[in-house]
């Protein structure tokens, strides 16, 4: 029921790039574990409301008051690439 | 019995006599580690030195008079998803090979306050993805029972380090089973509490809305004793709950009166091993004898639990896995061309199938078109699992069930069939699906290989589930099984 074309779609959302074994394999992949999800539409649930979250969230507010923060050098710490204060990354256009 | 092979409990009162010192212990456990590990592959990182360090300062308190935790000076194993400043924190994935953690996740900073002494970060199932912890990017885990066998997912390292006695206690996270499973398969004890119980602050995520931090113990008692540490509100995860968090060690009464446990009969129907549904058959007339009100009950849309769950929690994780991109921290593809291929490259090369396939699949339920037959029809059929939980706790104070539907299989038997795979959760995911929570512990043994039995309660109950699963363990022998590895 999933196309090839289907997955090359889905991994360009995602930002994957998929090897040509990779599309096969996850086209019959998806296509079962999807079929097999197709038992849910045996059940009615035309006035079931969503559940999302388990706990009743609502907003959480706090104080806007300055708190501990991480320091630049720290956040940077990890960044594969790096200048100055900033994450330096390919060109973007 | 040697020190690694002892509970913190008793480690605790051997340190309150003097009988032996926190660094004795520790190096016993390190010791241990040499020995079994490179059978077990139960740790991405050991600490040696830094485990020491906390452990003679817990000596020097010990000395000076100074009051300490009941786990002060114990060793606790980590699972590699809970950030730990400046020591490597992987996922089990290529994609954080290198990520130092410049802060701690909220558990780790409550562990360092009692001093307990973590002693190194477990291997998992990539991103928690997977039940057998053979989807780790460096190196499968073994059942320290049968070590052809899996160890169980994602907690895989956790479970298996407690079972081999190369840690006393472990910190595993539970998505959809990821504590529970690993503890059933390893012959240990391994408790998911209730959603929001506990922070998830520096836990790296997978499904936000499922996953839940829990302790593992060589028996109940010490599950308690890592729940008291664990629980309670942190104001830096917006999902924690405000509660009084009480001391879980009060509920160990041996005691189970009056108690009313259902077995829910579509957990012991079709799919189940027949060997497994007798342990868990013997367990339930165990826990009648002692007193409890035992009988079957029903939760009718068991059945959708799967595919609802293996749509919704990789929906969660193609959206928190986004941040994977190269730019802030972990691997980075070499030589793109531009941003987009970056991105491209360094997601595909850094993550793993299973991580792939689950963000694929998660996408795809996403996407424009789809989210109302997929995504939103999973979340409906979530209320109508929850509702069934609901109306079965308004009749039950435990419901009993096993923990996986079959034995420990054999390495390699699953890996290409994913389906399978996920079929291993069945008896597990309800749980996180409603936020319930639970606790797996040993139920006897099939062929040589453990039996987990679950029981699960309703929400912030723990106390309850604590008390059946003491008063079980007081009264069988299955939690002093060894392996003998």
């Amino acid at each position: 029921m999933i196309k090839k074309s289907d997955v090359e779609h889905v991994a360009l959302l995602a930002r994957l790039e998929l090897s040509e074994e990779e599309k096969e394999l996850y086209t019959k992949q998806l296509s079962d574990i999807l079929e097999h999800a197709q038992t849910l539409n045996k059940l009615d649930t035309e006035n079931v409301p969503p559940t999302a979250h388990v706990l009743p969230l609502k907003n959480v507010f706090r104080e806007d008051e300055v708190g501990d923060h991480l320091d630049p050098e720290k956040a940077l710490s990890n960044a594969p690439d790096k200048e100055e204060s900033f994450f330096r990354v390919p060109k973007i256009v | 019995m040697k020190l690694y092979q002892k509970t913190a409990h008793r480690l605790h009162e051997m340190l309150l006599n003097k009988e032996v010192s926190s660094e004795e212990i520790t190096q016993s456990v390190l010791n241990r580690i040499s020995t079994v590990d490179e059978k077990v592959g139960a740790y991405v990182t050991v600490l040696g030195e830094n485990a020491l360090d906390t452990a003679r300062k817990v000596d020097r308190k010990i000395k000076d008079g100074t009051n300490i935790h009941p786990l002060a000076g114990i060793p606790i194993a980590i699972k590699d998803n809970m950030c730990t400043e400046g020591i490597r924190t992987t996922c089990s994935s290529r994609i954080l090979y290198n990520y130092m953690p410049p802060y701690n996740a909220t558990v780790i900073e409550r562990l360092g306050e009692v001093d307990a002494v973590m002693i190194g970060k477990t291997n998992m199932d990539e991103f928690a993805m997977g039940s057998s912890c053979e989807n780790s990017a460096f190196f499968p885990t073994c059942n320290p029972w049968s070590t052809d066998r899996v160890a169980g997912g994602s907690s895989g390292g956790s479970s298996a380090s407690v079972a081999a006695d190369e840690a006393i206690v472990a910190l595993g996270s539970d998505t959809g089973g990821s504590i529970r499973l690993p503890a059933a398969y390893c012959g240990v004890v391994g408790m998911k509490p209730t959603y929001g119980a506990v922070s998830r602050y520096g836990l790296i995520a997978f499904a936000s809305s499922l996953d839940q931090i829990g302790p593992f113990g060589k028996d109940v008692t010490d599950c308690a004793l890592l729940m008291n540490v664990i629980c309670g509100h942190d104001p830096m995860d917006s999902t924690s709950v405000k509660f009084d968090v009480p001391d879980y060690t009060t509920f160990l009464a041996n005691n189970v009166k009056g108690l009313k446990i259902g077995i829910p009969k579509e957990y012991m129907g079709e799919g189940i091993d027949a060997e497994i549904k007798n342990s868990i058959q013997e367990a339930a007339e165990k826990l009648a004898s002692l007193g409890a009100e035992v009988e079957e009950t029903g939760l009718p849309h068991t059945k959708h639990g799967l595919s609802a769950y293996y749509l919704i929690a990789p929906a969660e994780a193609s959206s928190n896995l986004a941040r994977y991109d190269g730019v802030r921290y972990g691997y980075r593809a070499q030589d793109p061309e531009d941003m987009i291929e970056m991105f491209k490259k360094t997601r595909s090369e850094g993550f793993g199938p299973e991580v792939k396939r689950r963000i694929m699949l998660g996408t795809y339920a996403l996407s424009a078109g789809y989210y109302d037959a997929y995504y939103n029809k999973a979340l409906k059929v979530r209320t109508l699992i929850k509702q069934d939980f609901d109306s079965a706790f308004e009749k039950y104070d435990v419901l009993l069930s096993p923990t996986s539907p079959i034995p420990p299989f054999k390495r390699g038997e699953k890996v290409d069939d994913p389906l399978q795979m996920y079929m291993v959760d069945i008896c597990t995911l309800a749980v996180n699906l409603a936020g319930i929570p639970a606790i797996s512990l040993p139920a006897g043994m099939v062929n040589g290989l453990p039996v987990g039995l679950q029981l699960m309660g309703k929400p912030f109950d723990e106390g309850t589930l604590l008390r059946a699963a003491y008063t079980f363990e007081q009264n069988t022998v299955h939690h002093e099984n060894k392996p003998s590895i």
